[in-house]
């Protein structure tokens, strides 16, 4: 299809802008660029039509089954996006007097107070923009709680090697020096070597529970005895936490700190539907290192306070602000009973899909998961040639986004299913006659599979020579 | 089958190793570069850095991942092949001769295995 710039047209154009009815100010005419911005010139049916055309080469949540792996690709409930567009949330200033902003910060201190509870931590921060954003600064809570304790030996952070990537990545930005633990043949952390590495110089253990594998690893509380013995504090990364909540905290398993993506567990849209939240919570002895300002409540009055020895501000103002209003109209719709429910309903689905395929394709481990599972079709590639990619781009043609792929590294040729809760049996029963039918084409044609999809608008782009010599602009005639 | 040449060391971590003179010159193996797929970019070390048998000195990223490149031995960086910055397909393309560093005043090593060796890992991984 046609870039905007190409469907430009000189002279064409929507006009917009009442006219000028103020004087005309004169600028220092150094400061003016010599030739005008390459703008499209394109008339508003024109520019509609674009956007719907590019629409049509996407697949959405609202377009079919989406069950991409660790992304919490949940449904997200219209009541969310009313809330969020109340003019009176929508027409705020963020330096507004505060007498006049009490419904947001109402907003921001009861969300606080539901998700604390939900975590089992003590305070929290909506600064964070998105979940890496929240390890970095779960990160800094922890650098700077041993420094206000005068140790400055602890630089390292340990790592489970099922971790996501992200953790790793935010430790190196954090400052930290990254020691990654193996995985021990149940999928879990393997706690002789947990303890091996844990010392004087650990910072902290970054953990995602359940892991990137879908499983629950049952040894937590040792791991962060082990983790605490050391000196060292417990990070949880909430990625995951769509599995567990309201049926276990990440407090009560031992954690000190954890990020949660509201833009997953908490329904509101991502993956280019809108931006992240990555608030930061902490147990009581963190608190007084969490960004500034905080919102505290005396009398009914809401008003900010920075905290004592604050890591200071991760982000403008207070975060991405709609994105709480969605979550917490999404944990109050659920309440006390649909929390659980959820990701009661996220297991079982998962558990449902995983129960259908399994005979067919081979899992990762053995026995129940969590939210996710993962596929290994390295047998399947071996015996065919058919590669996980292969499998991912057919699903395509049935109007379904493919799970992850090749991750969690340490699975080769890796499927990563998450159904998540809001998808009925209907939709999990085709999805899985659909992952039987690309199985059997494997096998009796495997070579039409490597050039799958072959019913969608854009087939195989060549992701390698996208990497090595990206286009990243357009380069006009003159 | 990946070819694994009979006068080359091998680390489990699959990064080929020629001795010559003390100088240790350290690449990818052939099965390394066909796991991670079409390599798109690599992070190199620089000349004169420290490098430790066991821990990350490079990371290669391919179309599926970034993965680490392991060092097995413990020294100093002398030479980096600079020219694979611009061209990190010539891992892909000939992972023998596309060596990544060379390390001198090498004090530890880590277990080395011969072809033989490596076969067996390579094969293990493959089961």
């Amino acid at each position: 299809m046609k870039l905007l710039f190409e469907r430009s047209r000189s002279g064409r154009g929507s006009t917009l802008l009442p006219a000028c009815d103020v004087p005309a100010v004169s600028y220092d005419q150094g400061l003016l660029r010599a030739k005008t911005p390459h703008l499209p010139e394109i008339a508003e049916v024109d520019l509609g039509r674009h956007y719907t055309e590019l629409a049509k080469q996407t697949h959405g949540v609202n377009d079919g089954f989406y069950p991409l792996g660790s992304c919490t690709m949940k449904y997200n409930p219209r009541v969310n996006e009313e809330a969020a567009a109340q003019p009176g949330f929508t027409q705020l200033h963020p330096l507004q007097p505060l007498e006049t902003v009490q419904g947001a910060l109402e907003v921001l201190y009861t969300a606080e107070k539901l998700l604390c509870e939900i975590t089992g931590m003590d305070g929290m921060s909506f600064q964070p923009a998105a979940g890496a954003h929240g390890e970095y600064t779960g990160l800094l809570l922890i650098r700077k709680y041993h420094q206000s304790r005068g140790d400055s030996a602890r630089t390292k952070i340990l790592v489970p090697d099922a971790a996501h990537g992200t953790n790793p990545a935010s430790a190196t930005m954090a400052g930290f020096d990254v020691v990654s633990i193996p995985s021990n043949p149940q999928g879990g952390v393997d706690l002789e070597a947990l303890r091996k590495a844990a010392g004087p110089d650990t910072a902290g253990l970054m953990l995602t529970n359940p892991n990137t594998l879908g499983l629950f690893d049952a040894n937590i509380l040792e791991i962060t005895q082990i983790v605490h013995d050391a000196g060292g504090l417990c990070y949880y990364d909430g990625a995951n936490l769509n599995a567990v909540m309201g049926q276990v905290r990440p407090g009560d398993m031992g954690f000190d700190c954890v990020h949660l993506n509201l833009h997953k567990t908490f329904s509101t849209p991502h993956g280019g539907g809108g931006p992240g939240s990555g608030p930061v919570g902490c147990k009581a002895l963190l608190e007084p290192f969490l960004p500034t300002p905080r919102v505290k409540e005396e009398n009914g009055a809401y008003s900010l306070y920075t905290p004592a020895q604050t890591m200071g501000q991760v982000r403008s103002f207070y975060g991405n602000f709609l994105v709480v209003v969605k979550a917490l109209t999404y944990i109050l719709t659920l309440g006390k009973q649909g929390i659980p429910a959820a990701s009661a309903g996220a297991v079982l689905n998962a558990n449902y899909l995983m129960k259908q395929l399994l005979g067919h394709y081979d899992m990762s481990h053995e026995g129940l998961c969590m939210h996710e599972f993962v596929m290994t079709l390295q047998g399947l590639a071996h015996d065919t040639g058919v590669t996980a990619m292969d499998v991912a781009k057919r699903l395509l043609d049935f109007g379904i986004h493919p799970p992850t792929m090749y991750f969690p590294l340490i699975v080769h040729e890796a499927l990563m299913v998450e159904p998540t809760e809001t998808e009925s049996p209907e939709t999990l029963d085709q999805a899985a006659q659909v992952f039987l039918d690309i199985l059997a084409e494997a096998k009796s044609d495997p070579e039409s599979l490597h050039h799958a999809p072959l019913h969608c608008p854009v087939g195989r782009p060549d992701e390698v020579t996208a990497a090595r010599s990206p286009i990243l602009r357009y380069t006009f005639d003159d | 089958m990946s070819n694994i040449p009979a006068n080359l060391k091998y680390s489990k971590s699959h990064e080929w190793i020629l001795e010559e003179d003390g100088v240790f010159t350290i690449g990818l193996t052939d099965y390394a570069q066909s796991a991670l797929g079409d390599i798109v970019f690599i992070n190199l070390p620089e000349e004169g850095d420290d490098v430790t048998a066991g821990e990350a000195f490079a990371d290669v990223e391919s179309v599926k991942a970034v993965s680490d490149v392991f060092s097995p031995v413990t020294g100093s960086i002398t030479a980096v092949n600079e020219a694979l910055l611009d061209d990190p397909a010539q891992i892909n393309e000939a992972p023998y001769e596309a060596w990544l560093i060379k390390v001198g005043q090498v004090s530890d090593t880590e277990e080395l295995l011969d072809a033989e060796g490596y076969e067996a890992v390579v094969a293990a991984e493959e089961a």
